[in-house]
């Protein structure tokens, strides 16, 4: 029977594991440590409901519910100063809790501080865009919905951004293999050639380190040599020496040792 | 006639579909000045541009993809292939997050070699956008100028390196190689001259004309909209935004070295290029402070971290416990504390920055390039209208974008 493979997950594992391995944790520090982040939680508490708050690598990290998104980002931009969203993105945790977490990286240039916000939603769950709040989350969001697949609500232009229009899937979901699916290795050879054309061209070989080996037709190929294009999938052929002609061919004289001068010095 | 065996007349670029006059412009994706695979749709009035639309990801590799499937110190030469022009900057941002992920401190040699590797970078970096942003506009000599001094820090950073691209001169938790004995008297040889090769340059710009109306009131960005877009670096401080990452928030021996931010309010093309150049000069007095700082560091190159980073050569071929660990951090890799960071750095296009979201595994379990030239790409959207067809090429030139960096 052939082994299990979760398929919930499928990027690269570890080979070997060690059931005893605890992993250390980054040490989460409590707000109350620094001076102006107790500030700006506080300011969020009164009005927000604060899942959880912590410093974490001297960065302050607030998770929040997903609807409260727009105006905890609203108020932290008018009234705590945090002018700069420097990134968004959304991270896959569909095969442990079935959700999607997002989070905003923003960014106070008056008091030189960096936090972030972050909320989960479920699959299916859209957020609130914040593109009227920053220009950035534009593109942001733009690029977490191809990439994750991720709908936002009141967003000016929700289309795809950095895969092509018509592509099916979302490649950074923990679903999504590395080397692409089955309609990755079909896409371009559709486009260009037409359907039709699949037999004769083959699905894209989207693994370049991929070697066949009863390839004939490319460079990579173990095993001896043989006319290229030779079907090869039954063993190899005998291929036999052909060696030049008694005569010599025409115009080629053949190398007479005796006559001719042999320079052993290359600077004579 | 149209006749059926014979193709339609086709305008390849153009589309003639309204009737309200408004034509559609497709700009690129292999359009020689738009520095990569820029495709911008252009809406136009005549030779006024109403809305642009740029569509990018023509050079997208999914490298958070592949992240997550390598572990740490194998994803270290595809951040290379990012800003491409000044891979050395990509490597140190991936290195410090990770290392501030593990809470590793680098030995002073090492910090040293860094610094002189991310500044040199910015100056090949500022030299290539000088090169071909002036040839864009049309200045030929600038760009054979420039390349001849970017060529001299190439070769600088072959001898240290070996490679002159796509460097992976910096490893998590040090640097891989001491400097080699030519390095800083050549570097400083080039410093040296680097106030005369400027001097050219500005000789040959500052004053021209045709540079002037290219680039004067050209591309302004009002500070709102900068702030707003996620602009950083120049960018950012050409808009009047004093904001540097190396001051602000101080990684390695920056809060060590002396140098000024240039800002300006003006926000168009030509405040950009004064920044350039003017930052050009600060990087080469980072530098020579850099130079004198080296002779007084231990030679140790690697952070003492067992679990985490290989022993050094020598102990590994002598001590069996060392090559154990070896062995161990090649094939299975290091495995970082469960948590989450994002680290900015300045690199020579803005705020480079790494989120790694670690779950104490060989493989990052999230990680997320923030590259600063997809928003100079973005704000291109908002920047554009307005303009002329000419303007678009130099307002690409001043943001700098590289198209590694904007799909990744």
């Amino acid at each position: 029977m052939r082994a299990y493979t979760p398929k919930d997950n499928v990027q690269k594992k570890p080979y070997y594991t060690d059931r005893y391995w605890v992993a250390p944790q980054v040490a989460k520090h409590d707000v109350s440590s620094d001076d102006v982040f107790v500030h700006d939680l506080d300011a969020i508490k009164a009005k927000f409901e604060v899942l959880d708050a912590y410093i974490q690598v001297d960065q302050m990290v607030v998770i929040i519910n997903a609807h409260d998104n727009f105006a905890i980002i609203e108020m932290l931009k008018n009234e705590r100063e945090y002018n700069q969203l420097s990134e968004m993105s959304a991270i896959d945790w569909l095969a442990t809790e079935g959700k999607f977490e997002i989070f905003y990286q923003m960014l106070s240039m008056s008091k030189r501080k960096r936090l972030r916000i972050k909320c989960k939603i479920d699959e299916k769950e859209s957020l609130q865009s914040v593109e009227k709040l920053f220009r950035s989350a534009d593109w942001s969001e733009r690029e977490m919905y191809d990439m994750f697949g991720v709908v936002v609500n009141n967003h000016p232009f929700m289309k795809r951004i950095l895969m092509p229009d018509d592509w099916e899937g979302f490649p950074l979901r923990k679903t999504y293999p590395l080397q692409g699916d089955e309609f990755a290795a079909w896409y371009e050879v559709d486009k260009i050639f037409g359907k039709e054309a699949r037999e004769i061209i083959g699905p894209e070989n989207r693994d370049p380190a991929r070697i066949d080996r009863y390839d004939t037709e490319r460079f990579s190929r173990l095993g001896h040599e043989v006319p290229r294009g030779t079907d090869i999938t039954n063993g190899e052929p005998d291929t036999p020496l052909v060696y030049q002609e008694p005569e010599g061919v025409f115009l080629i004289e053949k190398f007479d040792a005796e006559q001719s001068v042999v320079i052993s010095d290359r600077h004579r | 006639m149209q006749q059926s065996n014979r193709l339609r007349p086709f305008f390849e670029n153009i589309t003639f579909d309204r009737v309200d006059n408004e034509m559609i412009l497709n700009f690129g994706p292999q359009h020689p000045s738009a520095h990569g695979q820029l495709r911008l749709m252009l809406h136009m009035q005549q030779e006024q541009i109403t809305k642009a639309h740029p569509d990018i990801g023509y050079l997208h590799r999914g490298m958070e993809k592949m992240a997550e499937n390598m572990i740490y110190n194998e994803f270290m030469p595809t951040t290379d292939r990012m800003d491409y022009i000044a891979s050395s900057s990509n490597n140190y941002g991936f290195a410090l997050a990770v290392e501030r992920l593990i809470g590793l401190e680098v030995p002073r040699r090492a910090k040293v070699i860094r610094m002189m590797l991310l500044e040199t970078n910015r100056l090949m970096s500022h030299l290539f956008w000088l090169a071909t942003t002036a040839l864009d506009i049309g200045a030929m000599t600038v760009f054979l100028f420039a390349f001849r001094e970017r060529e001299y820090l190439m070769d600088l950073i072959e001898d240290y390196c070996g490679a002159r691209l796509t460097h992976s001169a910096v490893r998590i938790g040090g640097v891989p190689l001491d400097l080699p004995d030519n390095f800083i008297g050549d570097l400083r040889k080039f410093l040296d001259k680097l106030p005369e090769n400027i001097k050219d340059y500005e000789d040959l710009l500052d004053t021209n004309r045709i540079w002037l109306m290219r680039m004067e009131n050209v591309g302004v960005i009002s500070k709102e909209m900068a702030l707003s877009w996620g602009c950083s670096g120049v960018m950012l401080r050409a808009s009047g935004v004093e904001w540097d990452i190396r001051k602000e928030e101080p990684y390695e021996l920056y809060d060590e070295v002396e140098f000024n931010v240039p800002v300006s309010d003006k926000g168009d093309n030509y405040a950009r290029y004064k920044l350039y150049m003017a930052e050009m000069k600060e990087s080469a007095k980072i530098l020579y402070q850099v130079l004198d700082m080296y002779s007084e560091t231990e030679p140790a190159l690697m952070a003492h971290a067992p679990q985490y980073i290989s022993a050094p050569k020598l102990d590994i071929m002598t001590q069996n416990y060392s090559l154990m660990q070896h062995f161990v951090l090649v094939t299975q890799g290091m495995r970082p504390p469960v948590g989450e960071v994002y680290i900015p750095t300045e690199s020579p296009k803005g705020e480079l920055g790494y989120y790694i979201n670690s779950q104490g595994g060989a493989y990052p379990y999230r990680l997320k390039l923030r590259a600063p030239s997809f928003w100079h790409t973005g704000i291109l959207t908002d920047l554009l209208p307005g303009h002329y067809i000419p303007d678009v090429v130099s307002i690409i030139g001043t943001t700098n974008i590289v198209f590694g960096e904007v799909d990744r």
